[in-house]
């Protein structure tokens, strides 16, 4: 047996030294365990400010004791590497595991084991923890909003529609593929348009007519960002290139309008949509609040979008434009056939964050008393039945959103690197 | 060949004059049914409501135009604080995001992914209906850092009170331009003779001087106001004294910093890892310290990636602040755009003139910004 020095952790005595680190990291977070969890202070003996911080000096002790380069344990010289390099990379890494400790197990209790599941009243939720009685009554309403309940297979099978001829599209043959474009901009928004309007409106064909203002819900958060994002995308085109145009009053009117968007908050276009837009119409004439509303984030989100393409445009080299006149091609056959198709592979990521954008936008449309799913929960918070469970609601449409966002933020970046070419 | 150029730009022409024309032929013509005269004389008229939050002395008294100022300046307030804290915590989730400990990474990219992929509307409606009516009511609340109390009805801390306060902020602002012209000096010096000055220090040394000062010799006196509880009723509590901030700005702040830094933190890591390891290798290689290998080589690079997304980002938040709307935070969109324009019924108007100023502000920084970027932009020789 080697003479042992305390301060200096070394490979001789490599297992003494993991285990006593070992034993004061665990120290460290009984400590802090006992101290959050069950009341207990074991180190009561300490003044206040140390005492305070014995979880953190145990573990960084321990750390610091087992802190050994090439012990020839992997699983260590991994540890060593990764959290323990230092001192200072020592006390962070006990802080954030500790902050884990901290957090998780309230957590866990408040969503899962005090959490009531059964039960169809306030009354069956008796624990401490969420009360997920509350989103299973009300689901239908988070869903569908006002839609009549005997109804709502008419939103399910429009939205199965709508999905499947996006699938029928990707899945096309192949001597099908130079018509897609022109199937997704043009007749697939037809399409999905007859099909809202005759099966999710109704009132023709013998089913009934349901009003825009019933509708809400997540549904209506699906129905918003489908047709803006649809729509917004061949006008940004047109508006990146009208800002990029040779023609000084094309080019300047692109410009100002895409500086108007930008510029203002999406709420006020949305207030300007529902006061304002009706004094520029001929009286008489109405134009449906949904229909107003769509064609606001639409034109706000073009903006955006034509900003994002123009910068695909600028990335491109001269020579691209040079080869293809040289070809040639007159102004709209280059840009259609040579220089679009390149600068949108180059700007997949910003078109992506734009439609991301366009989603979290979405529940600003409350302004002018459409409800989709936050609409519907801040409705739904005010039930005098089912007061008291906010927290359960947002956190639940919480969960929905970051669901649909995430996948599409990594279903844009499996895009971006499908269609990444060597430059 | 000129007639291709001219007719595309005449059709434009005619489209654009066309719809604005029947725009406004159509509001000409609703106003007249509706008997509304357009014009701008409302803002003089009294404004007869009370807004529950102002920087500004301001009572249903006085003026519409009064009202707008105390939204827009209630705007800005919420914006600046946002953009200052979502600078930091940004740039702090951006570096860790890159830090060689595991733990710290994932921790920040989990931040990232969650905070980012979250509508902001919802955020705030969780912060303030979720979150921040779980705090205790006053009479209940605990004491924080011995001074301030977290409420449901906000947070109450010490204010200051201020003796001759303008002799400090003169004081504070001459500091300033001693520190400006004594920076391009020392540069000047650094350039022509290679003499460096201690900067950083010699800067934060004036800074905190001459502002001290002014307390030994300017008759500047500070004291502390502490919030103290009292009683309304017999179950109604409230804080008197101290500085009130109320739940609406803490959550407004609270999401807009939380939502806008993940966006930072993110232009932060492409910014850093936009620069080669070549550069940091040369540095280091011609003898400059680890510090002056970042403040010379690395962070005037990086800026230069990280300033313009960054830009935009403020530029985001302050648009974003007006959700505030959402939760009665008495901003622009919801003193003018709603209270006024539900009074006065000068929808064309008082929109019109919301969007202008949103639109004045975005032009403002980003104009400021294009500026500061060309400063620092690489000048090729």
């Amino acid at each position: 047996m080697n003479k042992i020095n305390l301060f200096k952790p070394s490979k001789e005595n490599l297992n003494i030294f993991l285990i006593i680190g070992a034993l004061f990291f665990l120290l460290g977070v009984l400590d802090f365990c006992l101290n959050n969890f069950q009341g207990k202070n074991i180190t009561f003996f300490l003044p206040g400010f140390i005492s305070f911080f014995t979880p953190l000096i145990f573990g960084m002790i321990g750390l610091y004791l087992i802190r050994i380069e090439f012990s020839g344990i992997r699983l260590l010289d991994n540890l060593n590497k990764n959290i323990n390099t230092s001192n200072f990379n020592a006390a962070l890494s006990i802080s954030i595991i500790l902050l884990i400790i901290f957090s998780v197990a309230p957590l866990l209790n408040w969503f899962i084991l005090e959490a009531t599941f059964v039960g169809d009243s306030k009354e069956a939720c008796t624990g401490d923890g969420a009360c997920w009685v509350y989103i299973k009554t009300w689901f239908n309403r988070f869903m569908y909003g006002m839609y009549p309940n005997a109804e709502q297979w008419r939103v399910n099978a429009t939205f199965i529609i709508v999905l499947g001829l996006m699938g029928a599209g990707y899945f096309s043959p192949l001597r099908y593929k130079k018509y897609l474009t022109f199937y997704y901009v043009i007749i697939l928004p037809i399409i999905s348009f007859l099909l809202i309007y005759y099966l999710i409106s109704g009132g023709e064909f013998g089913l009934v007519w349901v009003e825009t203002g019933a509708w809400g819900g997540l549904s209506l958060t699906f129905i918003v960002s489908f047709f803006s994002l649809i729509f917004c995308f061949p006008i940004g085109m047109m508006l990146a290139l009208g800002r990029r145009s040779d023609l000084s009053v094309v080019k300047y009117s692109s410009l100002s309008f895409i500086e108007f968007w930008r510029g203002v908050p999406l709420i006020t276009v949305l207030f300007m949509s529902a006061v304002m837009f009706p004094m520029f119409l001929p009286d008489g004439t109405y134009v449906d609040k949904l229909i107003r509303v769509i064609v606001a984030i639409t034109l706000f989100e073009a903006a955006y979008t034509a900003e994002v393409i123009r910068g695909g445009l600028q990335a491109l080299p001269r020579g691209q434009y040079d080869a293809a006149k040289s070809l040639g091609m007159g102004y709209w056959r280059l840009h259609f056939l040579v220089i679009l198709p390149q600068a949108l592979k180059l700007v997949i990521p910003g078109i992506a964050n734009t439609f991301l954008a366009l989603v979290k936008d979405t529940p600003l449309i409350f302004v002018v008393g459409l409800l989709e799913l936050v609409g519907m929960l801040n409705l739904a918070k005010t039930n005098p039945k089912w007061l008291g469970f906010s927290m359960e609601g947002y956190v639940f449409a919480g969960i929905i959103f970051w669901i649909i966002c995430y996948s599409m933020s990594k279903y844009s970046q499996s895009l971006e690197l499908k269609y990444k070419t060597d430059r | 060949m000129k007639l291709k150029k001219i007719l595309p730009q005449l059709i434009t022409l005619l489209f654009i004059i066309l719809i604005f024309g029947f725009f406004t032929m159509n509001a000409q013509e609703n106003m007249d049914t509706r008997g509304i005269e357009f014009g701008f004389g409302f803002l003089n008229k009294a404004a007869s409501f009370d807004i529950q939050f102002s920087l500004i002395d301001y009572d249903g008294s006085m003026s519409y135009a009064r009202a707008y100022l105390v939204g827009l300046l209630n705007t800005l307030l919420v914006s600046v604080i946002g953009i200052f804290l979502c600078t930091i915590l940004g740039a702090i989730v951006g570096v860790a995001r890159l830090s060689p400990n595991y733990l710290i990474r994932k921790t920040a990219t989990f931040y990232i992914e969650f905070f980012r992929n979250i509508p902001l509307l919802l955020q705030i409606f969780f912060w303030y209906f979720a979150a921040l009516r779980a705090l205790p009511m006053p009479e209940d609340a605990p004491l924080l850092l011995g001074s301030s109390f977290m409420t449901i009805k906000g947070l109450y801390t010490p204010a200051p009170i201020w003796n001759n306060f303008d002799v400090f902020m003169i004081a504070l602002i001459i500091s300033m331009v001693i520190i400006f012209f004594f920076n391009k000096f020392a540069k000047r010096k650094q350039e022509e003779e290679g003499i460096q000055y201690p900067k950083f220090l010699i800067s934060l040394g004036i800074f905190i001087l001459f502002p001290a000062l002014t307390f030994l010799i300017g008759g500047v006196d500070l004291s502390w106001s502490f919030p103290k509880l009292k009683q309304l009723a017999l179950t109604s509590f409230t804080f008197e004294g101290g500085l009130g901030i109320p739940p609406e700005l803490i959550a407004l702040t609270l999401a807009l910093t939380l939502y806008t830094a993940t966006f930072i933190a993110e232009n932060v890591r492409a910014g850093i890892q936009g620069i080669g390891r070549g550069q940091k290798e040369a540095a280091a290689s011609i003898g400059l310290t680890p510090s002056q290998v970042l403040k010379l080589v690395i962070l005037p690079q990086a800026l230069r990636i990280i300033i313009p997304p960054t830009t935009n980002q403020y530029l985001n938040l302050t648009k974003n602040s007006s959700l505030a709307a959402a939760i009665a935070y008495p901003d622009l969109v919801l003193v003018f755009a709603g209270t006024a324009m539900m009074q006065t019924g000068r929808a064309i108007e008082i929109v019109g003139i919301t969007m202008a100023t949103y639109l004045t502000i975005s032009l403002a920084i980003s104009a400021l910004m294009n500026w500061y970027n060309k400063r620092i932009a690489i000048q090729e020789k």
